[in-house]
């Protein structure tokens, strides 16, 4: 048997693992996980991006300093927990947890078992910081995303009769798609058309589209991400159906998709909390910082990446932290100092959070011109 | 006779020397994070990949819904267990036990697949497989099962009709699958499904049984003129195999808080079928080694960051090649022949 070949591959395998251990540093340790590679890596991708402009920034300031490490997981909570994992052996401190809803899950069970602190910039599902006492959301959860939205069309007079069109196979859909629904039965929205697609079916939309058309509706409701949004403008264009789309954070980053025209997003509103057009002083730096260094105009996963490091870092200066402390020990302070911690970033003013969950306000977008203009 | 045997004991003492070391290591506190977190993956990997070559390596039809067996035994098995939190105390029987219903719920559900799939043969049996996994995906991806004291309330499509009493909890949740699972499954149990799988499948192999199935293999007209109930033969090697990943699926969903629908897919059919193709069609040893050496090596290619999956592919197609090609198969045959005594024994 060729047993002596594999057991040489092995061990070179098993080599490979093992990372070497502890050794004396001056920076802390920020890990995070996130989809670089595959369908989702457009959303790891920006987070990491913008949070390695954070950390660039306040290195550069010279006061405490920290080190980034980005793992793949490829939206998958298996591999999110692989990296996870890895990321302890790099000897991470603090954690920015997982870009994505399913993976942040996963591992945001670590960072309850191990004693690591985490925020996650964009893990949007309440199952990410339900009864866990160290991890915190910079994003909006699902639910808050659902009727803030329902709000934002019966307040400011949208449309009475809305259609929706969502994915039944997708945690992050499904939980817009739930408190809605039960936003629009509070503030009196007509829902005529409720049509669902799912993974292998999310090419053609004329279905949908037709019923929505068919049954009336002056808005729709796409609680998505970007890419199946872009087909379904696509093709009710085509269809010459023109009612208000109405997206929610998932939508950003489809006029920076290749291949699609970005003027059939014309009029498309959205609810996010940041906004790239803005005069703001931080967020133009940001903003010309990524564009320079990117190409492309950050969308709101960028900007929370970016938002979390300073978050962290603010909060390491304000709690004492030194890079010589144990993942634990920071973990504790930092549990204590976010109780009464405010935060103000580029994806708003004057955050606090409780129970992990942040609180402070969308902001409605609509698209003008092929950018972001604030609604109000 | 004797190579066959040999091969047998080849696999068995390379688990059973594979967990000694592993805990050896844990004990003296050598492990890394990443190795350990991978252990109970790379368990339910090798139980899976060994019955995925039952069907396709031993009773030779290819099989491309394998992952939904997995997924079966993965729901089944973990709402088990969650159901029996309070009745059975102890984490490693109520493990035990979701296995057990993870593996009978794969079997029942292998039964009921194999009555329409096993009339067919090659590649329309292949493509009826996948459309299987995919309708399992499709069906938990809209399912809401809730508990509570009156019992188990199911609903398809939405959760709104289901209304719980108090103490009760949803166990299935659609797309969003299930939530909040102790992590119970541990290395030891993992080890102990290995030993289980291997002995079946070997003990199956050696048997009246697995020389009627491989008969089938080779040549089903042959085998029925000489009076070998073929659907009976390949319905009881179906099943096994369906069983066997319901076991493994139960507990691979357990070594995480969350498993999804979407986690059983079409891809993860295929991966398991490339562990059990680059381990050999029929080789058990190979399997077990393929479905290890796969779990690590994306893992071990971290370093390579943005590269990884491309370097991954390409050590895939590399080894594929090198696996076949007619030097590296002398060189092989040149080892056999020192150490293994005679060789003449079925290579397919």
């Amino acid at each position: 048997m060729n047993k002596k070949m594999f057991s040489v591959v092995l061990a070179v395998l098993m080599m490979a693992v093992c990372v070497s251990g502890v050794f004396a540093q001056d920076a802390i340790k920020i890990g995070g996980t996130g989809p670089l590679t595959g369908g989702a890596a457009i959303y790891g991708n920006a987070v990491k991006n913008g949070a390695e402009i954070a950390v660039e920034e306040i290195n550069a300031l010279g006061g405490l300093q920290f080190e980034l490490k980005y793992e793949d997981d490829a939206h998958d909570a298996e591999k999110a927990v692989n990296a996870f994992n890895a990321l302890l052996d790099w000897g991470m401190q603090v954690s920015m947890s997982s870009v994505t809803s399913k993976p942040a899950e996963a591992t945001s069970e670590l960072n309850m078992e191990e004693r690591v602190f985490g925020m996650t910039p964009s893990a949007s599902s309440t199952a990410v910081i339900d009864g866990k006492d160290n991890v915190l959301q910079m994003c909006f959860t699902d639910p808050n995303q659902g009727s803030a939205s329902a709000a934002y069309i019966a307040n400011n007079g949208l449309a009475e009769k809305v259609a929706v069109i969502w994915k039944n196979d997708d945690v992050y859909s499904k939980g817009i798609y739930d408190t809605f629904m039960d936003g629009a039965e509070e503030f009196g929205l007509e829902v005529v058309s409720d049509t669902t697609f799912a993974d292998g079916n999310d090419t053609d939309f004329s279905v949908q589209i037709a019923d929505a058309q068919e049954k009336g509706a002056e808005l729709v409701f796409l609680p998505m991400y970007y890419t199946p949004a872009s087909l379904i403008l696509a093709q009710a264009d085509a269809a010459g159906y023109d009612p208000i789309f109405f997206g929610v954070d998932g939508m950003d980053g489809i006029l920076t998709m290749e291949g699609f025209d970005a003027s059939l997003a014309e009029g498309v509103i959205l609810l996010t909390p940041f906004n790239a057009d803005s005069e703001d002083e931080k967020t133009a730096a940001f903003v010309e910082t990524y564009q320079e260094l990117f190409g492309e105009v950050p969308n709101q996963f960028a900007a929370d990446g970016y938002d979390v490091v300073y978050a962290l870092a603010e909060a390491c200066e304000a709690a004492g932290i030194t890079p010589d402390m144990s993942a634990e020990e920071i973990n504790d302070a930092l549990i204590e100092t976010f109780e009464t911690f405010t935060f103000n970033g580029i994806t708003g003013e004057n955050m606090t959070w409780s129970e992990g969950a942040v609180n402070k306000d969308p902001k409605g977008m609509i698209i003008k011109d092929g950018a972001y203009v604030g609604l109000d | 006779m004797k190579r066959k045997n040999m091969n047998k004991y080849i696999s068995f003492a390379l688990i059973i020397v594979a967990y000694a070391v592993m805990m050896a290591l844990s004990a003296a506190g050598k492990t890394t994070r990443s190795m350990q977190g991978m252990l109970v993956p790379i368990c339910a990997y090798i139980v899976m990949a060994i019955s995925l070559n039952l069907t396709v390596g031993i009773l030779g039809e290819l099989s491309l819904g394998h992952a939904g067996f997995m997924s079966m035994g993965a729901f089944t098995g973990t709402c088990a267990a969650i159901m029996l939190t309070d009745s059975v105390p102890s984490a490693g029987l109520r493990l035990g036990l979701s296995m057990v219903i993870g593996a009978v719920f794969g079997g029942i559900v292998g039964f009921l697949i194999g009555i329409p799939v096993l009339r067919l043969k090659g590649d329309y049996l292949a493509i009826v497989t996948l459309a299987f996994g995919e309708i399992i995906k499709s069906i938990f991806n809209n399912l809401y099962l809730g508990f509570d004291k009156y019992g188990l309330h199911l609903q398809l499509l939405s959760e709104k009709g289901i209304k719980l009493e108090e103490g009760g909890r949803m166990l299935i949740q659609g797309a969003m699958g299930i939530s909040k699972i102790k992590k119970i499954s541990t290395f030891t149990a993992g080890f102990i499904l290995i030993i289980l799988t291997l002995f079946i499948v070997y003990h199956l192999v050696e048997s009246r049984y697995g020389r009627a199935i491989m008969a089938i293999r080779d040549n089903r007209i042959a085998a029925e003129s000489v009076g070998v109930d073929v659907t009976k033969y390949k319905m009881t090697a179906f099943v096994i195999s369906a069983a066997m990943a319901g076991a493994a699926g139960a507990l691979f969903a357990q070594n995480y808080s969350t498993i999804t629908a979407n986690k059983f897919d079409f891809n993860t059919s295929i991966l398991i079928l490339v562990l059990v193709v680059l381990g050999g069609l029929g080789n058990i040893t190979g399997s077990i080694i393929s479905a290890t050496l796969l779990t690590i090596l994306p893992e071990a290619l971290r370093g390579f960051a943005t590269y990884r999956m491309l370097v991954y592919a390409i050590v895939l197609i590399v080894v594929m090649l090198f696996t076949n090609a007619s030097g590296t198969k002398i060189l092989i045959d040149n080892i056999k022949a020192r150490f293994g005594g005679n060789k003449e024994e079925e290579e397919q």
